[in-house]
């Protein structure tokens, strides 16, 4: 591995992918030329949500990765940081997102070392939206990756969340989003629970609501797993920057929810 | 047909080197050393846009004295061989050993087949996870590479600047006794050097994966108060 230099009329630029390309190592051709395009073999990662806060955004995911109807992984991570102030949640088949979200975190890096100063939030979110059309083609086998991206953003101060679709369609929410097979029953939690102005502790609340309420309806959904302690994967996003929920935060609120739940819900019998 | 001059090998690496070493001369100073938390860097430098000290990965840095143009595509080939390497293989097998060689090989190769030689001195540092693992290579416009622990002093007036630091650097020293002892040295006895007039950033283990930061604006006003 050599010293990469370039003239300037061939030179990548701040842009990682490109340099890939220029190192035929490029993402795209890789995998497609072993995709099998059965979505029934690789796993698949389902809910994630974001809940935007009175200082900043909140971002969750269920721990679950299936593949058709089996459980493939009970705890892997749907919640990553971007860079230090943004992060990414992923639905959608596993090995391609996680994938994706490596270098999506390296472009993001490199583009900072290269040119010295970081991308602005609208800048992150595009080229995520690029990344996934470049996906397109592996996407139309069946092999889709959807996430959802949100910030602070320092410009305008104040949290902001971006959902994608299959082409790279990008379309920032101004207040909640949800992807992945739970996400209308997630979404509707949010929907009924959202408040302008929330405390970021209420935010966090709202999506292990949603996540419950997801793993409660859709069995692709991973609920709270009180015998492994296996809990939603969490993350805060504010201007202090992108910082993940310590599992006994999670596990606390969680508690909290279902004590409340159990309460509210005493099974009772039907009238015979 | 006239015949080209002949010019014996030795007049020619000595006229290389003669050149090179006047463009680096004329450029202000920067020094490389390590201090209790890690690599500090500092260079004078009165531009606040055109960078001379770079993160290059997690625990390696990088400061370049000399033509701007010419240090600059080598930290941007330094960037990309790092990313590309901790992309292929891990983030940990990224190291400034390696790099410290291919810049070293890039440097030489410049030196003896190129018509002109880069005008450049560089240093590479690396944080080590323990204080002694802490290492600063030295390049030279020719391709010489030497690797230190302590500090290291490239670009104009650069023997003076050594002189003063030696008796001044310790490794054991926080960043406020470390900071005023390389700007000393860079200032000498008959000048004094501002915020504005400098550029320092430093490799810090307390500052996780990514341990480049600069230090800057308030906070290296109060270090040298």
């Amino acid at each position: 591995m050599g010293l990469p230099l370039f003239r300037p009329d061939n030179d990548p630029g701040p842009s990682f992918l490109a340099l890939l390309d220029h190192a035929g190592m490029g993402p795209g051709e890789a995998i497609c030329n072993t995709a099998s395009g059965d979505p029934g073999l690789a796993p698949h990662a389902t809910t994630v949500v974001a809940v935007r806060h009175r200082d900043g955004v909140v971002m969750a995911g269920d721990r679950r990765a299936t593949s058709g109807n089996f459980i493939s992984h009970r705890d892997i991570e749907k919640v990553f940081p971007a860079d230090d102030f943004s992060g990414v949640a992923i639905s959608g088949t596993a090995g391609i997102a996680m994938e994706m979200v490596r270098l999506f975190q390296l472009q993001l890096e490199h583009y900072e070392k290269v040119e010295g100063k970081a991308l602005s939030l609208d800048g992150k979110a595009n080229q995520l939206s690029q990344m996934l059309r470049g996906h397109l083609p592996l996407a139309m086998q069946g092999l889709v990756v959807i996430p959802l991206f949100a910030g602070y953003d320092h410009r305008q101060e104040r949290g902001r969340l971006f959902q994608f679709d299959v082409t790279g369609g990008r379309y920032e929410e101004r207040d909640f989003a949800a992807t992945g097979s739970g996400m209308l029953h997630a979404s509707t939690v949010i929907k009924l629970r959202y408040r302008d102005e929330m405390t970021p502790d209420e935010a966090v609340d709202v999506a292990v609501e949603a996540l419950f309420q997801a793993a409660d309806e859709d069995s692709a959904t991973g609920g709270p797993d009180l015998i492994r302690g296996i809990y939603p994967g969490m993350a805060s996003i504010t201007a202090e920057g992108f910082e993940r929920l310590t599992h006994e935060h999670v596990a606390a609120r969680t508690a909290a929810m279902l004590e409340n739940l159990t309460t509210n819900w005493s099974r009772k019998e039907l009238p015979s | 047909m006239s015949m080209p001059m002949y010019v014996s090998p030795e007049q020619l690496m000595k006229d290389k080197a003669d050149f090179a070493r006047k463009g680096i001369a004329r450029g202000r100073a920067a020094i490389g050393c390590t201090y209790a938390e890690g690599v500090l860097f500092c260079a004078e430098n009165p531009s606040n846009t055109l960078r001379k000290v770079s993160e290059i990965y997690d625990r390696i840095g990088f400061v370049g004295v000399g033509r701007y143009n010419e240090f600059d595509s080598l930290r941007k080939g330094g960037v990309r061989h790092a990313d590309l390497k901790g992309y292929t293989y891990s983030r940990a097998d990224v190291d400034a050993r390696s790099l410290a060689n291919l810049y070293a090989e890039t440097l030489g190769g410049y030196f003896t087949h190129e018509p002109k030689p880069l005008e450049i001195e560089m240093l590479v540092g690396e944080m080590g996870e323990e204080p002694n693992g802490d290492q600063l290579f030295h390049l030279l416009y020719d391709g010489t590479v030497m690797d230190m622990t302590t500090f290291a002093v490239i670009g104009g007036e650069a023997d003076a600047i050594r002189e003063r630091l030696a008796g001044t650097w310790s490794q054991v020293a926080d960043l406020t006794a470390s900071v005023s002892a390389a700007v000393a040295a860079l200032a000498g006895a008959e000048r004094t050097l501002t915020a504005d007039d400098l550029e320092v950033a430093v490799l810090a283990r307390p500052n996780g994966r990514r341990a480049f930061r600069r230090v800057e604006g308030e906070e290296l006003d109060s270090l040298l108060a």
